[in-house]
């Protein structure tokens, strides 16, 4: 293989070497606690072998002899990608991650999941386009917002498995056990020091190796493309595809802030207050996991990395060209019913035009909500009353109103199902 | 004697702190409760709440950061002159000529790190189930909270004037003018009309309200930098004091009962 480090230049090389350094480090040691702490043979070999691979691929890289990631597999992610799979993708794994939970947060699948993605971004970043994107200093942010989110959500999750255990066999939570009081000097305020020493070094040594950008001074009359929010609002631009600026700009963004203040009026559960539990606030977990998750973080990646030019997607590994050209053909409802369905025309008053999306935003909005309180909500409507039933519904209805356009857009290219351009009110 | 004794028993060091070290149960409690800003903190806590699995220190690290961008932002006013002459020459100048020029990169990174601890404490916060009577005020004033921090970054993101700067922030701001009624391209803006005169249009829409007028501007930049520096860090102070105070009112860090 002549050609194995072509074009990658030493420094990235080295770079990448010291990163796999690293990863052989966390294996050899996970690898002895493996052996002395957990006394798992098996396992034990396992990372250590792991170990090994990795220490293979830092020798290689740090003697600049390491080969780029293989095209077969850029070329077959950058095609399977786009917005529909990426989502897809994103739904499915939070889905499998909450229904195999007990599987899922065992330490050593989360760790072999982690070494997973390890291995798999240290090639990635052989790739001249995603390291660009990715070592960008304004959205490094986001890498750790990845790492530190997909942490936690292990750990919490890991915690509330145990729980569960625990409460299923009629024994009180871990955090009852550690009900007992302790001074918070020292115990406490030695804690805060430790975290604040450790925040200022990280603080420190950020600052020191990445410069703040500063582009082009600003310019009214040359437009960038793609012109980016930002990255902590990219969720909501990536909104706009779907909606409206008044919706994905102004009503949804401030349901989500009305929401979260009246989340703790909704829920009546008294439950799991103060202790890590799933099974105790299934409903709750599930909605909220999936609003911070699936609709905002992984959005906000989505925005970030995979969208160039014109707002066009691309995959991790593809360059972003200005010229891309993406077919829209996009169709209203309106268009579909009268057009398609009775071969009219779409002429006419707007309020005969709209009717059939009318009545279909009037339905979701109006007709279901009582027709669930019938139903599968029959409990939650009994036990909440009326008024924080209604408001329940509707702040779920608008959050899935994200999902069901995602949908119908990728099925039926339906771009909007009330459209009365005249007054700016298209949903 | 030891240095540490030694020290400890200087004139100076006694003027300074009023009690001896804390090493007693006696005097441990008497620390918290004479010192001003430890006795923020009650005297003792259930052991699970001061776990680091259980908070992961979200909330103090979010207040930690507020107080670097604090102490840095009011270091940057020394360089900074939010003019349309100065703006970018001033950030420039703190990239190449000022000594140890880290400056500007703590105040941003800090920044970043902090909206993306604040959603860490939020989550934590959600997963405990630790807005749960009696602490559903107190969530809401984090909430209050959260969007104070979001506009804190958005406005200082104007404040270097480079592409990257108005650009964010047009695209941001242009949300406003897609308000129901308020926005000029909003729906239902159309029909507030007066004796034929329309009411909103983008000369007095919520866009204009936020730029102060029709597009990004130095009357933007103007107001970014007075919320930025002045308005949001005074509301967001205020609000994090009656945080802090409901924690301890609402009973301290929850735990299971
Ligand atoms: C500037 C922003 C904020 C600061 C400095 C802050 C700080 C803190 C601190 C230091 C605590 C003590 C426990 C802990 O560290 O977890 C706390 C507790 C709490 N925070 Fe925040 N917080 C902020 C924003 C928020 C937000 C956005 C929310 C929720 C939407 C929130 C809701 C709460 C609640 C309900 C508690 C009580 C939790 C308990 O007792 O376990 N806070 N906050």
């Amino acid at each position: 293989m002549h050609d194995s480090h072509g074009g990658l230049s030493h420094s990235l090389q080295t770079g990448i070497g010291l990163f796999y350094f690293l990863a052989t480090l966390m294996n050899v040691g996970f690898a002895l606690y493996q052996h002395y702490e957990a006394k798992n043979k098996l396992q034990a070999m396992v990372w250590g072998a792991v170990a090994g691979i990795f220490g293979f691929h830092a020798l290689a890289y740090l003697l600049h002899i390491g080969w780029p990631l293989f095209p077969w597999i850029q070329n077959g992610v950058n095609w399977v990608m786009g917005p529909t799979t990426y989502f897809l993708l994103a739904a499915s794994g939070f889905t499998v991650l909450l229904w195999f939970r007990r599987t899922a947060t065992e330490p050593v699948v989360a760790w072999a999941i982690l070494m997973g993605t390890l291995w798999f971004g240290g090639q990635a970043m052989t790739n001249e386009n995603f390291k660009n994107i990715i070592t960008k200093p304004d959205n490094v942010p986001i890498v750790m917002l990845i790492f530190s989110v997909g942490f936690l959500t292990w750990l919490a999750l890991r915690k509330m498995v145990l729980n569960d255990e625990r409460i299923a066999r009629g024994e009180p939570p871990h955090e009852k056990v550690l009900e007992e009081k302790v001074l918070v000097w020292p115990d406490l305020v030695y804690t805060e020091l430790i975290a604040m020493v450790i925040c200022t070094l990280i603080l420190i040594v950020w600052a020191i190796v990445l410069k703040a950008p500063l582009e082009q001074p600003a310019s009214p009359a040359r437009i960038p493309n793609p012109s980016k929010a930002p990255w902590y609002f990219l969720g909501l631009q990536e909104m706009l595809v779907y909606f409206d600026p008044w919706m994905a700009g102004v009503v949804l963004p401030t349901l989500i802030v009305k929401g979260l203040i009246a989340l703790p009026y909704i829920d009546f559960n008294q439950k799991g207050s103060g202790y890590y539990t799933f099974n105790e606030r299934k409903f709750a977990i599930t909605t909220f996991l999936f609003g911070f998750i699936v609709l905002w973080c992984v959005l906000i990646v989505l925005g970030t990395f995979l969208r160039g030019p014109n707002w066009n997607f691309f995959g991790p590994f593809e360059p972003w060209n200005p010229h891309k050209n993406v077919p829209l053909n996009n169709v209203s409802l309106s268009e579909y019913f009268w057009l398609y369905l009775f071969g009219m025309s779409v002429e006419g008053h707007w309020l005969l035009r709209e009717l059939p999306g009318l009545l279909f935003v009037f339905g979701y909005l109006f007709v279901l909500p009582p027709v669930l309180a019938k139903t599968i909500f029959r409990g939650f409507f009994i036990r909440m009353g009326f008024v924080r039933y209604m408001v329940l519904i509707t702040l779920i209805q608008f959050m899935a109103s994200l999902p069901i356009k995602m949908v119908l857009r990728w099925t039926f290219n339906l771009k909007y199902i009330v459209s009365v351009s005249e007054y700016f009110f298209n949903i | 004697m030891s240095i540490g004794d030694y020290i400890r028993n200087t004139q100076i060091w006694k003027s300074i702190f009023r009690h001896p070290a804390p090493r007693d149960r006696r005097n441990r409690v008497v620390v918290m409760l004479t010192n001003v800003f430890l006795h923020l903190h009650p005297v003792s806590v259930r052991k699970s709440g001061i776990e680091l699995s259980y908070t992961w220190c979200m909330g103090g690290i979010t207040f930690f950061l507020f107080l670097v961008e604090t102490v840095t932002g009011v270091l940057l006013m020394f360089y900074y002159r939010p003019t349309l002459e100065h703006a970018y020459n001033d950030i420039l100048s703190l990239r190449d000529v000022t000594t140890l020029g880290i400056l500007r990169e703590l105040h941003r990174w800090g920044a970043h790190a902090m909206v993306i601890t604040i959603w860490l404490h939020m989550y934590r916060v959600f997963l405990t189930g630790s807005y749960k009577p009696p602490r559903e005020f107190n969530w809401g004033v984090g909430v209050i909270l959260l969007v104070l921090t979001l506009l804190l970054s958005f406005t200082g993101y104007l404040l270097p004037w480079d592409q990257l700067a108005i650009w964010a922030i047009t695209v941001g701001s242009n949300m406003a003018r897609a308000t129901p009624f308020m926005g000029y391209e909003g729906p239902g803006s159309k029909l507030l009309v007066v004796g034929g005169v329309e009411l909103i249009h983008s000369g007095s829409d919520a866009r204009f309200l936020l730029l102060g007028s029709r597009f990004v501007g130095e009357q933007t930049l103007l107001r970014f930098y007075v919320l930025h520096c002045v308005a949001l860090p005074l509301a967001a102070s205020l609000l994090i004091a009656i945080h802090f105070w409901r924690v301890r009112k609402d009973g301290g860090i929850s735990g299971a009962l």
